[in-house]
């Protein structure tokens, strides 16, 4: 359970954000909306650990998150708006490292398994460079299906994806509810998800 | 009598305490400056191997000890503001950053000017200079990065993780100073056989170190002030502290 | 995880190999530059020869260390690392490994090469090159904490100069006191000795700063 209590978040003089409460269950997706600047980019790196709250305070399963530490990582997925894939190395190469940095080595079949099933067949030996601004969002979002943890942060996940990866990613997202993982994510889009709870946050 | 030192951690209690302490510390500056120069010039003799040019450790030695002590302490600072998240310690440690720069270059400085009459040349690569240079360095360092960096509380605390690494830095530097120069000694001129002193060198050297403690304290406090208002701007407290200036 | 980051980093190096050979001739450049200021008198090149090497050597790993987190901070690898259950200290460890690897050791192998210009003898040369391999490593530790610190800032690469150059300096002191010992007829034992110490200890200390630094300037 990912608990929000009075959260606070200022960058430089200015507020973005104050009183933010949330409470997220198993199963939950939780939906953060706002204008540009309202700070969604900022409350997930507070809800990841990236970055502290001014005030208030996150908790998972009951614990702060800045005690649990390495034990929280290891229970959650965060895919920013930077997809921190290497122009230089393949697809492949960068789902293998990317997974490797979060705990789970793969071997390079289960790598191609899943580019393959994020519609990237024939495409995963091919360095990054080449690849369209979509596809390296593939590349990133890939990290979904070798990482087995319950909370997923995403950041605009549906950018720059076209109709297909779209519905792929819903798929993907239902599944993951459907199991009883949890999902924050912000987006700009219509989403058509059914799950057990959805939650609205609107940030002013 | 109790008092509640906490409440002064807090930037606005401690802006108005600050402004209360600073005249009694610059009437001691004034005064304890005046009687050191005084003693220094006037009744301290007159030194039978150095002649009058040796005055000038009466402004070379207090700066040289304030450039060491000041980093130390900035350091000090900068790591509780770390440690602890409090504003105000990290706040001090820019504070004190400028000053502990002027003294080490006051100290750099007033050292070639006695060097050149001692020695007959501005600088020699004797290890205490070259360890005071070094020191200007970090100073700089610390100074550059906090100045670079546009979130204060990033720069708070960049600047004490470099603060601490110099600080541990410094003894390690000292020595392998030390040992290079003893290792090219014949190049240099060593500074340790340093004369006897008569006692009221002393004196005067003393009140003058008293003097440069309560300038820094002065100095110090006055860009606290100045960083604290800088920085709680946009609080209700400055507001209304403006207003009352206004209206005066 | 240790081994996945250096090996990462190596292959980036070798799919851009241009980068390392930049350091690597800066380096020789340098190096040959001072002849064509000072002049060609053999007997004073070989007396400055330890201290010019030394030099270029904080220079090219210096010129270098920009690139240790940037690329990883721009491209969204580096809050990757930052979110990894893994100790940062040991991740922050293996870069530091690769860029040594990567711009160090190029550096070590050049030096003799560089000493034979100088026209050090063999010995020399062969201390020149041990105290290189030494130092080198605790050039890119400590340079790591620099690199950290100045992420993402504007005049990056200049600053880092200002803040890293004075901690080099005892390495600098001892790394050519090496040589220059050896070539006095001294020994050199001491010298080595706490060049390794200075390793040891930036081992230990310089992984665990440049983590706390790294968190401090993504925060």
């Amino acid at each position: 359970m990912l608990q929000g209590s009075d959260l606070v978040c200022v960058r430089g003089d200015r507020r973005l954000f104050k009183n933010v409460n949330f409470t997220l269950g198993a199963g939950g997706l939780m939906q953060v909306g706002g204008p540009n600047g309202s700070g969604k980019t900022s409350l997930l790196r507070m809800l990841c650990g990236l970055s502290n709250p001014a005030l208030g305070e996150i908790q998972w399963c009951g614990t702060p998150i800045q005690s649990l530490g390495d034990e929280y990582y290891a229970s959650m997925t965060y895919i920013g708006h930077l997809s921190g894939t290497k122009d230089d190395l393949t697809a492949i190469e960068n789902l293998r490292i990317s997974s490797a940095l979060a705990g789970v080595e793969i071997d390079e079949p289960k790598a191609r398994e899943a580019l393959q099933h994020m519609g990237l067949a024939s495409r995963e030996h091919l360095p990054v460079k080449v690849l369209s601004q979509g596809q390296r969002r593939r590349v990133a979002l890939a990290r979904l299906l070798v990482c087995q943890t319950t909370l997923w942060i995403l950041d605009e996940p549906l950018a720059a994806l076209d109709v297909s990866a779209v519905k792929l990613i819903q798929q993907l997202l239902e599944q993951h509810l459907e199991q009883g993982g949890m999902v924050v994510m912000t987006t700009h889009q219509e989403i058509e998800i059914t799950a057990a709870s959805i939650t609205q946050l609107q940030l002013a | 009598m109790a008092i509640n030192w906490f409440k002064y951690s807090s930037p606005a209690s401690f802006y108005s305490l600050a402004g209360k302490m600073i005249p009694i510390f610059v009437f001691l500056a004034v005064v304890l400056t005046i009687a050191g120069l005084y003693v220094g010039f006037f009744v301290a003799p007159t030194d039978f191997q150095q002649g009058e040019a040796y005055r000038i450790i009466f402004i070379h030695v207090p700066a040289a000890w304030m450039s060491m002590f000041l980093y130390v302490i900035m350091a000090v600072w900068a790591g509780i503001g770390l440690a602890f998240n409090t504003r105000l310690s990290s706040m001090m440690a820019t504070a004190i950053a400028p000053t502990g720069a002027m003294f080490t270059f006051l100290a750099l400085w007033t050292g070639a000017l006695w060097g050149k009459p001692m020695w007959g040349t501005w600088w020699v690569w004797d290890a205490r200079l070259t360890s005071e240079l070094i020191l200007l360095f970090l100073y700089i360092g610390f100074m550059s990065l906090q100045a670079a960096i546009d979130d204060p509380r990033r720069a708070d605390k960049a600047g004490a993780i470099i603060a601490l690494v110099g600080v541990v830095n410094i003894p390690i530097i000292y020595f392998s100073v030390q040992w290079w120069n003893t290792l090219h000694q014949g190049a240099s001129v060593s500074l340790n056989q340093a004369p006897a002193m008569a006692t009221t060198m002393l004196t005067g050297m003393m009140i003058m170190v008293f003097a440069s403690w309560m300038y820094s304290i002065v100095v110090i406090l006055k860009r606290v002030r100045v960083i604290i208002l800088e920085r709680e701007s946009h609080t209700a407290w400055v507001a209304e502290l403006r207003k009352k200036e206004a209206a005066r | 995880m240790f081994f996945w980051i250096i090996r990462r980093d190596l292959l980036l190096a070798m799919r851009r190999r241009s980068d390392v050979f930049t350091t690597l001739f800066f380096f020789v450049i340098v190096v040959s530059l001072f002849p064509l200021s000072v002049g060609p008198e053999m007997n004073m090149l070989r007396t400055m020869a330890p201290g010019v090497v030394w030099v270029a050597a904080l220079l090219a790993a210096m010129l270098s260390l920009g690139r240790m987190f940037s690329n990883d901070y721009l491209d969204g690898t580096l809050e990757q690392m930052l979110l990894s259950p893994q100790s940062l200290s040991l991740l922050v460890l293996g870069k530091a490994l690769a860029h040594w690897l990567v711009t160090g050791v190029p550096l070590v192998l050049m030096a003799p090469v560089l000493g034979i210009q100088y026209d050090l003898p063999a010995e020399a040369l062969f201390v020149l090159t041990v105290s290189l391999l030494l130092g080198t490593p605790v050039l890119s530790l400590i340079g790591a904490i620099g690199a950290a610190l100045t992420l993402g800032l504007r005049g990056g690469g200049v600053l880092v100069s200002l803040l890293v150059l004075p901690l080099y300096i005892p390495v600098l002191i001892f790394g050519s006191g090496a040589v220059e010992a050896n070539m006095a007829g001294l020994g050199y034992d001491a010298h080595m000795s706490l060049l390794g110490a200075f390793l040891l200890v930036s081992l230990v200390f310089a992984p665990w700063a440049a983590a706390a630094s790294l968190r401090v300037s993504m925060e």
